[in-house]
């Protein structure tokens, strides 16, 4: 039973809050624990990169913290709204009004071209920018309509976060957002998240294996066996053009 | 998880993943095979009907050596009987005495009637046996002894012992039972005229020779004659010789089989139900071995990830292949026997149903074993050869490239996509219409699945909706009237008179019907030529549109059966060849052709046909209204009339009929309506199941975007929607279509099937698929509920 005060709490600053987050799969002998206990702040408007091993629980978080997944134990707060014990329906409008995804196989609706796809989102936000805004942002905009099957991966990755940063979330989650490209066109899409997070001002999570990304990032958490081992704040980021792979 | 270690500790270990596959898709799997058992078991269930029924009936008048030839005669001398046996052609032959009995059953109003047939002295019959079920046959010179038509002992429970009170040839008898029997001329029991056999009204016994030809004055004579032909032997020559051979005793012409009524009756059932099971179950099969076809292929198509993984563990294609085609074979195999076992079973209980109604004394169930070929051949065929095609394509991949997500299909270069580019739509109902435009085949395919199955519904439904047009046509517009009475012998019309004046009679109008062949050119048909008032209110043939068409004077109304039989037309001259009295030959004008649904029709003016016989003033009977109050009074003192040959009665005629539609085509038509409604369960929910597993990913997608279950379900399930919506008027026009071809195959002798399909049952055909598709529909929705969208972000770590 949540007590009032578990449901809402002041965070002056700070985007997301969690205090001792675990999550289990499975039971038994099968039983996997993802987290272990994650303490973390992350303050509004920043751009973090996450870095871990495979099976660090960085996957884990970010799945909990853009509401796709419940935790097992431990809080979660967005702006102070405990998310951790919101309905499914609340999280679908969690996702819906606040969250932005770009997935590494970007997932986008093969049916619908570049500008559509945006739209996609669009159409249900509340205070959405325009599709063309949207794709501009990206550097897109010559290529609106053409569909995913006539886009190279980084473009299509660019219309991906286009559709993510459309709504204008408050939040924007990259699960290894250039898994899947090479390094010049990796750069381009970390460009055009950069952007993203200047123009929006919205708090960026970048989830790589990529340590030199690390560098663009204000903020570095990593995970390790399911826990935080090191959070950096780093004082003068670098532009993506000048990050070594 | 199915089964312990010990089950799958047998497999190798690519089997017990075939098996934890099926069984994680059972729920398709069972969907399929549903399918399958549908196609099949209606198959089986039709062909092993009509085998056992055709079978049955032909050991049967085998057995008990049903006549090829009835030869009626007024009277004639016993002698005869050699001169018959001595014809070319002729096996085997009986002479006999046959006579009308009205009955007087205790505790029933209405009026029974019947006939008595005459029994050899000594011995058994050659011709026509009679299959005693309990007791013994009469003695030769008892006349008060007699083995009674079981359907007649059943419906009034008469045992062996018990005494019925008879009138034959005008005088009462009071007739012992010693023997309970079925016979072959019996099977479909009714008198002549009537259409639908009632065993409480109708009775048939059978009395030693010389007993009933004393009862009738036939002593040392014959009224009958009854021929079996030998192999090859011309049924035609035969007729002709006998024809000439009776020509000085009064006969009005021998006829073969093909005019006995009862086994016009039997033959015209069994001949549609083949035109039925010519039709519609191979439409079963084939549209059930179609959607396998697509469904199976479908499932292959979303296991290209698992096809690749095998590959790259080193199984070669052919390997892999045949892995995946053990996992349809095990589908279709479930549905060969659920359908098979189906199938076989209800076509048993099928033809015991109908053995049961005709009363055959056995049943002789043959089930053809290259029907069983054909089915397990079409079966096979589909389902692999859809697995074949799906299988080669994924096993043509590497298997690097199986096992990524595949490319995103170009959807640029699809033809019709400009219309979808309109902006008033939403990207939700964009994306529905360009999967239907970009998979043109896949989405015709879905279309024909679900319209085939609603053609299905709708040719089966039809029947109830004809057969109650013409029962309407039949009882409540040409034959309005509640009784018909049928002299022995035409009368003066004052017998009518005095009909009209008995207690309870409203109205009254009288008929005069002489047995004639109509000739035209070379063709020739037997029918009652009725004479009826000039403006015939109770019996009168209509047109299409229910208008009376009266015969003009000097003409003759023909129905269209007739017509078409003997290709005339009105204006045409029909030479008509009475068979009773002085047996006149005669030339009529056929004045009009009218629609008969029920049996067949030739009417002309009473007074000119009367004229034209010669026999002055005379009537056949009557047709009367009835005061409801005043039945039983009425049916007290028509039992006392002697000179009463017959009663029919409307109100029973229309009941029985009722209920032997229901039995007999009734059972087969709700069985195959349940059997297309199986099919279109199967069709619709797999393309709803597949369409979901082909699409998971972009819906968990959507779902992680932030669109809602119902936001998703619409984007899935609209697709499903939009598709039977297209399918349902195609599927009418088709099944209509359907109707009409069974309307114009069904329609025999006795019936004809008008092509009536109701608005309603459009409406329940609709309404069935309709549910199917919301069903469905809902069960997918449950699946879109439980989506596991981390799973999406998962992929490719």
């Amino acid at each position: 039973m949540p007590t009032p005060k578990a449901q809402t709490e002041p965070m002056e600053g700070l985007c997301f809050r969690t205090r001792g987050l675990t999550k289990t799969y499975g039971k038994g002998a099968a039983e996997v624990q993802a987290l272990r206990g994650v303490d973390l702040e992350l303050p509004d408007g920043e751009l973090v990169v996450v870095l871990g091993a495979s099976g660090s629980g960085k996957s884990t978080f970010l799945n909990i913290i853009g509401g796709l997944d419940k935790a097992t134990s431990g809080e979660v707060f967005f702006r102070g709204r405990d998310i951790g014990r919101a309905s499914r329906q609340e999280l679908t409008q969690y996702r819906r009004r606040n969250v932005g995804f770009v997935f590494q196989f970007y997932n986008l609706m093969p049916s619908l071209t570049a500008w559509e796809n945006v739209a996609l989102v669009t159409e249900i936000a509340d205070n959405p920018l325009t599709p063309d805004a949207a794709l501009e942002m990206v550097g897109l905009k010559e290529r609106q309509n053409h569909f995913p099957a006539q886009m190279s991966g980084g473009e299509q990755q660019r219309v991906a976060i286009a559709r993510a940063i459309a709504k204008q979330p408050s939040v924007l989650l990259c699960d290894e957002p250039t898994g899947a490209l090479d390094s010049a066109t990796g750069t381009r899409v970390l460009e055009a998240l950069k952007t993203v997070n200047d123009t929006l001002n919205a708090t960026t999570l970048i989830i790589t294996h990529n340590a030199g990304v690390a560098a663009m990032a204000d903020r570095v958490v990593i995970f390790a066996d399911g826990a935080v081992r090191e959070v950096k704040v780093n004082a003068n980021p670098k532009s993506p053009k000048d990050i070594s792979w | 998880m199915v089964g312990g270690g010990g089950l799958l500790g047998w497999l190798s270990v690519l089997d017990r993943k075939l098996w934890r596959d099926l069984w994680g898709m059972k729920t398709q799997a069972l969907a399929i095979a549903f399918v399958i058992a549908g196609g099949v078991s209606v198959q089986l269930l039709s062909t092993g009907m009509l085998n056992s029924l055709q079978e049955t009936r032909r050991a049967y008048y085998e057995r008990y050596l049903l006549a090829d030839i009835w030869a009626p005669v007024v009277r004639a001398p016993q002698a005869l009987l050699s001169d018959i046996r001595g014809l070319d052609g002729v096996q085997a032959a009986e002479t006999r005495i046959r006579t009308g009995a009205l009955y007087d059953m205790p505790g029933m109003s209405e009026p029974a009637s019947g006939e008595v047939l005459s029994l050899p002295d000594s011995g058994l019959p050659s011709v026509n046996q009679v299959y005693l079920e309990r007791g013994r046959m009469p003695e030769a010179d008892r006349g008060d002894e007699v083995v009674v038509l079981e359907s007649f002992a059943t419906a009034h429970q008469l045992q062996i012992g018990d005494t019925v009170t008879a009138t034959i040839h005008g005088r009462r008898a009071y007739l012992v039972i010693v023997g309970i029997g079925l016979s072959p001329e019996h099977v479909y029991t009714i008198p002549p005229g009537d259409i639908v056999p009632d065993d409480r009204l109708f009775g048939v016994m059978w009395m030693g020779r010389q007993a009933l030809a004393r009862a009738v004055d036939q002593d040392g004579a014959f009224n009958e004659a009854v021929v079996r032909l030998s192999h090859g032997a011309s049924q035609a020559a035969v007729i002709a010789e006998l024809d000439l051979l009776f020509e000085p005793y009064g006969a009005p012409g021998a006829y073969g089989r093909d005019e006995q009524i009862s086994d016009v009756f039997v033959s015209s059932e069994i001949d549609q139900l083949r035109t039925m099971g010519n039709v519609l179950p191979p439409i079963f099969l084939l549209v059930a071995a179609f959607l396998v076809n697509i469904v199976i292929s479908r499932l292959i198509a979303v296991q290209r990830a698992g096809i690749g993984l095998l590959k790259a563990f080193g199984y070669r294609d052919d390997e892999v292949g045949w892995h995946y085609m053990k996992l349809v074979a095990v589908i279709g195999l479930v549905g060969l026997f659920i359908g098979g076992g189906l199938g076989i079973w209800l076509g048993r209980e099928m033809a015991i149903m109908y053995t049961r109604y005709y009363r055959f004394p056995f049943l002789v169930f043959d089930a053809d074993p290259r029907t069983y070929a054909i089915v397990i051949g079409i079966t096979a065929i589909a389902i692999l050869g859809g697995a074949a095609i799906a299988v080669r394509q994924a096993a043509s991949l590497n298997p690097a490239d199986a096992m990524t997500q595949p490319p995103p299909p170009d959807y640029s270069k699809a033809a019709g996509m400009g219309i979808t580019r309109w902006h008033a739509i939403d990207q939700q109902t964009r994306m529905i219409l360009r999967q239907i435009i970009r998979w043109p085949v896949r989405a015709s395919l879905t279309v024909a699945g679900v319209a085939a199955s609603g053609a299905l519904l709708i040719g089966t439904l039809f029947f109830i909706d004809s057969m109650n047009v013409m029962m309407d046509g039949f009882f409540n517009v040409s034959n309005r009237y509640d009784v018909s009475v049928t002299f022995v012998q035409p009368r003066p019309r004052s017998a009518y008179h005095s009909v009209t004046r008995m207690p309870g009679v409203l109205s009254a109008e009288p008929f005069r019907a002489a047995s004639a062949r109509l000739r035209h050119g070379h063709l020739e048909e037997r029918a009652a030529l009725i004479g009826a008032p000039p403006d015939p209110q109770l019996s009168r043939m209509v047109d299409a549109q229910y208008r009376t068409v009266s015969p003009p004077p000097g003409g003759l109304v023909l129905s269209q059966d007739l017509a078409i039989k003997l290709e005339v037309e009105a204006g045409d001259i029909l030479e008509i060849h009475i068979a009773e009295g002085r047996r006149p030959v005669l030339q009529v004008p056929v004045s009009a052709v009218t629609t008969t649904l029920i049996g067949s029709g030739a009417q002309m003016r009473i007074g000119d046909l009367n004229a034209l016989l010669g026999e002055g003033d005379v009537v056949s009977g009557a047709y009367l209204i009835v005061d409801p109050d005043q039945v039983d009074t009425l049916y007290t003192a028509l039992k006392s009339v002697p000179l009463v040959a017959g009663t029919g009665l409307q109100a029973l005629a229309a009941e029985n009929l009722n209920d032997l539609m229901q039995q007999n085509l009734g059972t087969a038509i709700w069985i195959y309506t349940g059997f297309a409604g199986l099919i279109a369960l199967g069709v619709i929910y797999n393309s709803v199941r597949i369409s979901f597993a082909e699409r998971q990913r972009e819906l968990a997608s959507l779902r992680v975007l932030g669109f809602t279950v119902a936001d998703v379900s619409y984007i899935l399930l609209g697709e499903v929607a939009f598709l039977t919506l297209i399918a349902l008027p195609v599927g009418a026009a088709a099944g209509a279509a359907m109707a009409w071809y069974l309307a114009a195959a069904m329609s025999s002798e006795l019936f004809r099937l008008p092509f009536v399909i109701n608005a309603s049952t459009f409406g329940l055909a609709g309404a069935l698929l309709i549910g199917i598709t919301i069903g469905s529909s809902l069960l997918v929705r449950h699946q879109i509920e439980r989506l596991d969208m981390v799973a999406v972000l998962k992929t490719g770590e």
